[in-house]
């Protein structure tokens, strides 16, 4: 306190060395979309200012996290404790492999995102607030990858709530305020769920820093609160990630925003509640997860194929999409149900694979519906002939979400088959396998009617049918540039291929991240120093 | 007290799950509020209840005096009073634009997003 | 509720809400008060000015758009916790400056000013929301 005289020893309540400015690479994503969010909402009326310091932050925010990532390559886990305060006490943001992994991927999918709406949204949606939305989506994504306090990461999960609820809404139409409803009422009670479980964790333990947790459970072991806490984040992040069964709000509530908000929900929501589940079941209760480790098993199984077989019986684009994301879901948690570092590293992989193609495929689906006119299988048709460009990129990406080779989508799921394999768990293998054959129908079959086949239902055999609008990309006003749709799918593809082609680098950093989770021990002496 | 209190909680969850079995989208928003107030009573009685001991530590002293009451889970419950605040503003908005725009509140005839007998996808390739 | 008393009093009440609420955010660093509380209270002072004015004369008494008011609190917050980059100490550690004021000692600190965030975002939001509402009734 400035002004009374009395002298304190706060080394014992604070770090009094200095902190390296590298250190600050850990909370800069969190300010950066704090600090671009709050000046896009004050400009949101300029249209085109707005969108360009949007942009320009979410660029930084993607340099920030390439740092931080290499950072964590280099020196293992880094901490920075809020206030100076000595953890337990301060809120603590931990970064590890797999937290800086996973926002790094984030903020390219969110540039990616930011590019593509700059022309697919349309001034009204820009002055409704898209950029601001999407910034401070970001904080919450990164927030809640980046922290290291439970319930810290409550709050960051609400700010990527209110954020996604006003992206979800934007465009006002029936269908979204429908979708919106159903989507803000059970996430809602999904971090509820959350909060109830922390709250009773710290009646348990007393504490909230994910270290101290994970300390102290593993010195209290297995214990009749811990199991029920456990199931209870479980359901919580179960709901957030879309397993079945609480994966309802998913298809009813994702085809009805804009294609680019879709994109980015697509790509990112589901996966910060498998982010989360990794944290808590892996990380900080894992004799708990090894008891739950059957029932999750089931829950991947039924995921996966539930997903799949909702997708086969889609006739509109998007909402077979969303029932893929579902599916994709299944399949990391058949990591986590597994548990071995493989296992969990293909969970880590295929996240960062899922995240990225799913972004993609929603976008390239944008570009299908503008050239042809709808979303409908049934009147897809002939897009071949309007660009092969796309053809070939939707190609690549279908068989990415299959999990064919030589794309990205395969090597998560030999690390998932075989880890199954090497536990015995058969049938968990069989039923990846399964999905990925049925994924392959699925996205194949709307390559073949959009792209391959001469045009819409209707159409005689080998004719072809000229396209409304002759098949040409008309986005926004008329004759302006589509490059800023293209170089965002590009870019993402690109990774896709790149992950495909070169899988050695992605398999090391998630599998450092997966036994960071498994054995803790520098997450533990980055927040509490070399003693413990 | 922290017994009583378990009993009170219960009964606070019961009563918001009902609620939110209800098709009508006022229920449900009442019953998210009414679980809402009976998680934060949770995260309240789960950091122990003693009464009358703020923890406010005298100007003469370095640490304060006996024990006190926690401060920590209020200020978890005031974070999440303000969220939980914040996402009922904005759902009822969203509730009344719902009703304005479908006219209705009954979740079953909610079918805009979700079309009945929507066709199936062609069949065969 | 148009009344001519109501509509006569409520600027005045408003005013003095303002003060209030301006009052209650600067004794909240060490007493009973703070951004939030100070923050709805001068929401409701805005709310009552909608009331009785109209909301068109309540968004023009403010200036800004209400989400654009809280927007720049949350600014200022974020921009408080930053001024420690610059002693090296972590995020948020609070800074503290004492200045001469006309011959007064007035502490000045990045709580404060975060305080004073919180106050803006509670303002704006609320705010925002209150007018949306109050808009709705009177069509």
């Amino acid at each position: 306190m400035a002004g009374s005289s009395t002298t304190v020893d706060i080394a014992q309540a604070m770090f009094t060395e200095p902190v390296a400015f590298a250190d600050w690479l850990v909370i800069a994503p969190s300010i950066l979309t704090i600090i671009g969010g709050t000046l896009c909402l004050i400009t949101r009326k300029q249209t085109t200012l707005a969108p360009k310091l949007g942009l320009f932050f979410l660029g930084l925010l993607v340099l920030n996290n390439v740092m931080l990532l290499a950072e964590v390559l280099k020196r293992g886990v880094i901490t920075m404790v809020m206030g100076n305060w000595l953890p337990p006490f301060g809120i603590a943001f931990t970064v590890d492999a797999l937290g800086a992994t996973l926002a790094l991927v984030a903020a390219i999918v969110a540039f990616s995102a930011g590019l593509y709406a700059s022309i697919t949204i349309d001034s009204s949606g820009k002055r409704y607030g898209f950029y601001p939305f999407l910034l401070l989506m970001m904080t919450g994504a990164n927030g809640a990858f980046l922290t290291g306090d439970i319930f810290n990461m409550y709050v960051w999960f609400e700010v990527l709530l209110i954020s996604s609820y006003g992206l979800l809404v934007l465009g006002n139409d029936r269908a979204q305020l429908d979708g919106t409803v159903k989507y803000g009422i059970l996430n809602l009670i999904g971090t509820n769920l959350f909060l109830i479980a922390t709250g009773l964790l710290y009646g348990q333990l007393g504490t909230l820093n994910m270290a101290d947790i994970t300390m102290k459970v593993r010195e209290s072991g297995v214990s009749g609160p811990l199991m029920t806490i456990a199931v209870l984040y479980f359901l919580a992040f179960a709901m957030k990630a879309a397993a079945f069964p609480v994966n309802f709000w998913l298809p009813s509530s994702y085809h009805t925003p804009r294609i680019v908000v879709a994109a980015v929900f697509a790509g990112l929501l589901t996966k910060v509640g498998v982010y989360a589940l990794l944290r808590t079941l892996v990380m900080l209760m894992p004799a708990a997860r090894t008891e739950l480790a059957e029932i999750i098993a089931w829950v991947a199984a039924l995921t996966m194929l539930t997903g799949v077989i909702g997708a086969l019986a889609q006739s509109d684009l998007r909402r077979m999409l969303g029932y893929l994301v579902i599916s994709g879901i299944g399949s990391m948690l058949a990591g986590i149900a597994m548990g071995s570092v493989l296992a969990l590293s293909g969970t880590v992989f295929y996240a960062v694979h899922s995240i990225l193609v799913m972004t993609a495929l929603y976008m390239a689906a944008g570009l299908m519906a503008a050239m042809a006119g709808s979303y409908d299988l049934r009147r897809l048709g002939g897009l071949y002939g309007a660009s092969p460009v796309l053809a070939g990129v939707f190609l690549v990406l279908a068989l990415a979400v299959a999990g064919l080779p030589p794309f990205s989508g395969f090597w998560p799921k030999v690390m998932l088959v075989d880890a199954a394999l090497t536990l015995g768990w058969n049938w968990l293998a069989a039923s990846i396998l399964v999905t990925g054959f049925l994924t392959s129908l699925a996205v194949g079959r709307v390559w073949i009617y959009a792209f391959w086949r001469g045009g819409p239902e209707g159409t005689v055999d080998g004719g072809s049918v000229s396209l409304p609008g002759g098949g040409v990309l008309t986005l926004g006003a008329q004759g302006q540039s589509t490059a800023a749709v293209w170089v965002p799918i590009g870019i993402l593809t690109a990774l896709v291929i790149l992950f495909g082609l070169q899988p050695e680098w992605m398999m090391e950093v998630s599998s450092r991240g997966a036994s960071g989770l498994v054995d803790p021990v520098g997450y533990l002496r980055s927040v509490f120093g070399g003693g413990a | 007290m922290e017994a009583g209190f378990s009993v009170l909680i219960g009964l606070f969850f019961a009563v918001g799950v009902y609620l939110m079995l209800s098709r009508h989208i006022v229920h449900i928003l009442i019953g998210i509020t009414i679980l809402g107030n009976a998680v934060n009573m949770l995260i309240f009685t789960a950091g122990r209840l003693t009464r009358e001991v703020p923890p406010v530590i005298p100007p003469d002293l370095y640490v304060p005096a006996g024990a006190t009451a926690n401060p920590l889970p209020q200020a978890l419950v005031l974070t999440a009073i303000v969220i939980s605040f914040s996402f009922f503003a904005f759902l009822l908005v969203l509730a009344f634009r719902t009703y304005q725009e479908l006219g209705t509140d009954d979740v079953n005839e909610m079918r805009v997003a979700e079309p009945k007998g929507e066709a199936l996808p062609p069949q065969g390739y | 509720m148009r009344t001519v008393i109501f509509r006569t009093f409520a600027p005045f009440i408003t005013a003095l809400m303002v003060l209030f609420s301006i009052f209650v955010l600067l004794r909240g660093h060490n007493e009973p008060g703070g951004g939030f509380i100070g923050g709805l209270i001068a929401a409701s002072a805005l709310a009552i000015y909608g009331i009785s004015a109209g909301v068109g004369p309540a968004r023009r008494a403010l200036k800004a758009h209400p989400m654009s008011i809280a927007a720049f609190g949350l600014l200022l917050a974020a921009l408080s916790g930053l001024l420690s980059l610059f002693t090296r100490q972590a995020f948020m550690t609070s800074q503290w400056v004492t200045i001469d004021f006309l011959g007064v000692a007035v502490d000045l600190s990045t709580p404060m000013f975060f305080d004073i965030g919180v106050y803006l975002v509670v303002v704006g939001a609320i705010g925002s929301i209150a007018l949306a509402l109050e808009e709705r009734e009177s069509d």
